[in-house]
């Protein structure tokens, strides 16, 4: 979130699109109902299912699942015809003026430098024109055809509702209606806000849906204000800081690229990630990087990482470059299909469940019996864990051996969590873990303990990593944590921890597991993640910010971009939600981004200081796959064509093809049904941990499957009957639900059903049913590679006999 | 003037002193007498976080020789301001569920059960399979000779029920370990 849950409250339009907040995050949702009652705000929910989220929302817009860039791209194109748009926000504090090369094309679909056999684009044609001096040219007139605003105009142009209501079927007197609500926040007095979820990332155009929310808060100039902002609801408990601290093959902690094969040595690899900027308002933060790299190489490997030995970044592993679709992707994707194929040997898998909650199960599940081991940290068993034992294994057959650690529940340990909103909360311990089990830390701690001493006292291959690590002999979150927010390790000031980002150095002097949590515990105040006071300054208190409880990344700035909630002088938009402002000499009410005075000033410094140039980026290079949000359908489609090119699918999308993994092809009639899956409030996502509390499992027992009454009709199904959902993978039987929360969609003119399914069933808690993702496929997203959940294509029938269901 | 139980006890002292208590219209030897039979009397309590979304509601455990007896939402915490959805209600049942694993087990290839066997066995055990496995199939330079010094033989999957610090310390085994293929729940 660039804000944080309070403050939906201050909202005049809250815009929730791919998600379910009133279901998936219950207790957020009052922050939405009060900035409803309090302040008169509409409530928009986009989805393509009527939910208690609709229910609460003055407008529910049922969109076909998959469509979300041509709603959103018609109202990039209402906002702009209808001059809606904020236009000194996006005059001084976006790059609308910017320039971009005259190579630049868009035809049919695709944008300049596309090449079909590696399905990456060379960008070189989407990148801005330079001056003499290495600035971009810009044209602050905007009339300048090829300025971003104007490209922006053009691109957008084509989105008219006529045709954005022929893709999504709704209706284009819902889509005016919607869009003129949350576009009159372009007024410098208002805010609207955009929340979304897995309903819009879970596509291979996810990162592209989240780019239309930031073309349109920028035009509106929602970014940086309180009420405002772009807002994913995350859903995992701790998702937020287990991405900041990099469980991922992308990146190492605090958003530092991984080194790659052509970056040998700690030279190449700061020349290739650190950003260069000649505009003299930009910040450029991350120019910063290098600090923070050389940072983490000394927390990994203390005093065995110095300037001599490029600080061991050599011992960092080297991920390959990415040269196709493919190649240099280790995600779950490619995780389970080099395991499937037998390339992988052996791992872990901690409280993590993929044989139930990765798409094509199936494939999944038969993957984990060709390992040679696996070890898991678990609390409860669940269908990864017994896999080798689950429907049409046998176990005799399989190789697999299992190692599992019970692994403590969270009132069992202390430590610290992020919530969406990037707050660092400290939980406490409240009893002993039950039974023999331990908290993963200790358990990963014991692990590398013994493998060290195995390296120690037999050598091997590559042993100086693991020898030479700066490593723990038992677990005491409070150590983990201080050697996170970092020390400084040389110097007069030995042996103190960090204050902030600002003691951060590239000589070696400095140490820290995650430059982002530099600020978390400080010798002066202590651990401030246990701050739980209230106090707040009148400023502060009008928007429901508070800055002593607990503390927020980066330097307890509780809303991003806050300098943009102000104007050049640094005086707010909207006085009456005051984030930030200049008192003359200095920032009062939140942590301004950066300490610099108003642009205006001299020294002063533009908003967005976490890119190159400072400005929000209207129009944007750094993607996989385009400079703007173009609508693509889904890899598996219900139509043959969509009407605003002949590209029809993502051309980068990341997609598996043969063996276990079909595909039906677009308008295949034997899977002319959409399938949308999602969460429950009752369960967690997979469901392993609340099937087992009874009262839950009470509350939602089986699996069911909503349709819509007009295809019940047609398929003979009545409410409560057993019935089979099919696609070109998979098979799962389901208890029909017969509802008006789904409509058919009228699309190009015919009817198209969509069906939705929870994925909380698994067959370790017998008669409930099994894996829904038996039914979806491995196509994801070419900048994250999540994959697409949200829309494949299926078939439904009466069921004649039931195995899976009680 | 309303107030419920926990600000109640929180104005009161948990019942300490009866000195305010004529200005807020209870009775106080009322409340104490039904205090007696709660049974979160005498009870430590203790702050923890619900581990679902990351809404991050905060819960108050009561604890009471060496067990939670109750949970509750906790007021203090401004985002939930005491409330719990129905998952977060049900923290008492699953925090003591009898359902979860207790022991480390093992199972053998080709096996059809669960054997129960000490952490030190297993972690031995697992610590010889993690050394061979890397020690065999470590890439020192990749097919364009380009050093790469990694481990393509062995993954870690998640995962965002680990606090910052446990995420933190399994991220620095596996990438000092050489393993590159490293995933977790923020990408599905």
């Amino acid at each position: 979130m660039t804000n944080h849950w309070i403050d939906i409250k201050n909202t005049d339009v809250c815009l929730i699109i791919g998600s379910n907040a009133a279901e998936h995050h219950p207790i957020c949702f009052k922050w939405v109902l009060k900035a409803k009652e309090e302040r008169g705000a509409k409530i928009i929910h986009v989805d393509p299912k009527f939910s208690r989220t609709s229910a609460r929302s003055d407008f529910h817009v049922p969109l076909r699942s998959g469509t979300d860039i041509a709603f959103m791209g018609g109202m990039i194109r209402y906002v702009l015809e209808e001059n809606k748009y904020f236009h000194e926000f996006v005059n001084d504090y976006t790059n609308a003026s910017f320039i971009v090369n005259d190579r630049y094309t868009f035809n049919n679909g695709l944008f300049g430098g596309y090449n079909p056999a590696t399905k990456l684009y060379d960008k070189s044609t989407w990148q801005f024109e330079m001056d003499e001096q290495g600035k971009v040219r810009r044209d602050p007139t905007l009339r300048h055809p090829r300025c971003v605003l104007q490209l922006l105009k053009k691109h957008y142009s084509r989105y008219t509702p006529a045709r954005v209501s022929e893709i999504t079927g709704v209706q284009q007197e819902t889509l005016l209606k919607v869009y003129k609500a949350f576009s009159e926040t372009g007024k410098p007095d208002k805010a609207g806000t955009i929340l979304y979820a897995l309903g819009w990332t879970q596509h291979t155009v996810g990162v592209q849906n989240i780019r239309t929310s930031g073309i349109i808060q920028l035009l509106l100039g929602n970014m940086g204000i309180a009420g405002g902002g772009i807002n994913a609801l995350r859903g995992e408990p701790n998702v937020q800081g287990t991405t900041d601290h990099a469980i991922l093959y992308n990146v190492l902690p605090g958003y530092l690229p991984v080194p790659r094969a052509n970056m040998p040595t700690l030279a190449e690899y700061n020349k290739m990630t650190t950003p260069v900027s000649k505009e003299p308002n930009s910040i450029n933060w991350w120019q910063n990087r290098p600090k923070y790299m050389v940072s983490l190489l000394k927390a990994y490997f203390g005093d065995y990482a110095h300037r001599e030995n490029d600080f061991g970044y050599s011992w960092l592993p080297k991920a390959e470059i990415v040269k196709n679709e493919h190649d240099g992707d280790y995600s779950y994707i490619y995780l389970f299909d080099k395991m499937f194929n037998g390339e992988l040997k052996g791992g872990s898998i901690w409280a993590t469940n993929p044989a139930q909650s990765l798409p094509n199960s199936n494939k999944v599940r038969k993957a984990l019996s060709n390992l040679d081991f696996l070890y898991i940290s678990e609390i409860h068993a669940n269908e990864t864990t017994d896999f080798w034992r689950g429907p049409g294994m046998n176990p005799k057959e399989v190789k697999t051996e299992v190692f599992l650690f019970p692994s403590c529940h969270r009132a069992e340990k202390e430590g610290s969590i992020s919530n969406s909103g990037r707050w660092i909360l400290w939980h406490n311990k409240a009893v002993n873990p039950m039974g023999d089990s331990k908290p993963m830390g200790q358990i990963m701690i014991d692990i590398m303990n013994k493998v060290k001493k195995l390296y120690e006292k037999e050598g091997g291959v590559f042993s100086e990593p693991i020898n030479k690590l700066n490593w723990y002999k038992k677990y005491e979150p409070e150590v983990v944590a201080k050697r996170i927010n970092g020390t400084f390790v040389s110097g007069d000031n030995k042996g103190k921890l960090l204050t902030g980002f600002l003691d951060f150095s590239g000589d070696g002097s400095t140490a820290s597991l995650n430059w982002l949590y530099a600020g978390t515990i400080t010798d002066k105040d202590g651990n401030r993640l246990k701050r739980r006071s209230l106090e707040q300054t009148p400023l502060q208190a009008a928007i429901g910010l508070f800055p002593n409880f607990a503390w927020a990344w980066p330097m307890n700035r509780r809303i991003l971009y806050n300098r943009a909630s102000v104007n050049k002088d640094g005086q707010p938009w909207d006085p009456s939600r005051t984030v930030i402002r200049w008192d003359g000499s200095n920032w009062e009410g939140d942590v301004p981004d950066g300490g610099a005075p108003p642009l205006s000033h001299e020294g002063g410094k533009s908003p967005f200081i976490m890119l190159k140039d400072g400005l929000g980026q209207l129009y944007g290079t750094g993607l996989v796959d385009g400079p703007l949000p173009e609508h693509y359908e889904p890899v598996e489609t219900p139509v043959l064509n969509h009407g605003l090119s002949n590209q029809l699918t993502n051309p980068c999308a990341k997609i598996l093809f043969g063996g276990m993994d079909k595909i039906s092809p677009p308008g295949d009639p034997r899977y002319p049904v959409v399938l949308t899956t999602y969460s429950l409030t009752e369960h967690w996502c997979g469901g392993s941990e609340t099937r087992n509390v009874p009262s839950l499992l009470e509350a939602e027992p089986q699996l069911y499957v909503e349709i819509s009454h007009e295809l019940a009709k047609e398929k003979g199904i009545q409410n409560g009957d057993g019935v089979i959902v099919e696609s070109v993978r998979g098979r799962v039987e389901a208890v029909a639900m017969v509802t008006v929360r789904i409509k058919p969609f009228k699309i190009q003119g015919k009817t198209v059903h969509l069906i939705g399914m929870p994925f909380a069933f698994g067959w370790t808690k017998k008669g409930i049913g099994d894996a829904t993702n038996r039914l979806t496929l491995w196509a994801g997203d070419p900048n994250t590679s999540i994959p697409e959940y949200k829309a494949c294509c299926v078939n439904i029938r009466k069921a004649e006999t039931l195995t899976e269901l009680d | 003037m309303k107030l419920t139980r926990r600000e109640l006890l929180k104005i009161t002292g948990a019942g300490a002193g009866a000195i305010a208590l004529g200005g807020i219209g209870y009775n106080y030897l009322v409340m104490e007498s039904y205090a007696k039979k709660l049974k979160i009397k005498g009870a430590r309590e203790v702050i923890s976080i619900c581990p679902f979304c990351s809404v991050s509601c905060h819960f108050i455990a009561h604890v009471r020789n060496g067990k939670v007896v109750s949970t509750e939402g906790d007021p203090g915490y401004p985002v939930s301001e005491g409330a719990l959805c129905a998952k977060g209600s049900t923290m008492l049942s699953m925090i003591n569920s009898d359902h979860r694993l207790v022991k480390p087990l093992y199972r053998a290839p080709f096996s059809e059960k669960w054997e129960e066997k000490s952490w030190s066995w297993m972690i031995d055990k697992l610590a010889r399979r993690i050394k061979e496995t890397r020690d065999k199939n470590f890439i020192a330079k990749n097919e364009s000779g380009q050093v790469v010094n990694r481990v393509d033989a062995l993954f870690h999957m998640g995962s965002s029920q680990m606090s910052n610090e446990e995420a933190s310390i399994v991220v620095q085994a596996m990438r000092a370990m050489g393993i590159v293929h490293i995933d977790h729940q923020a990408r599905i």
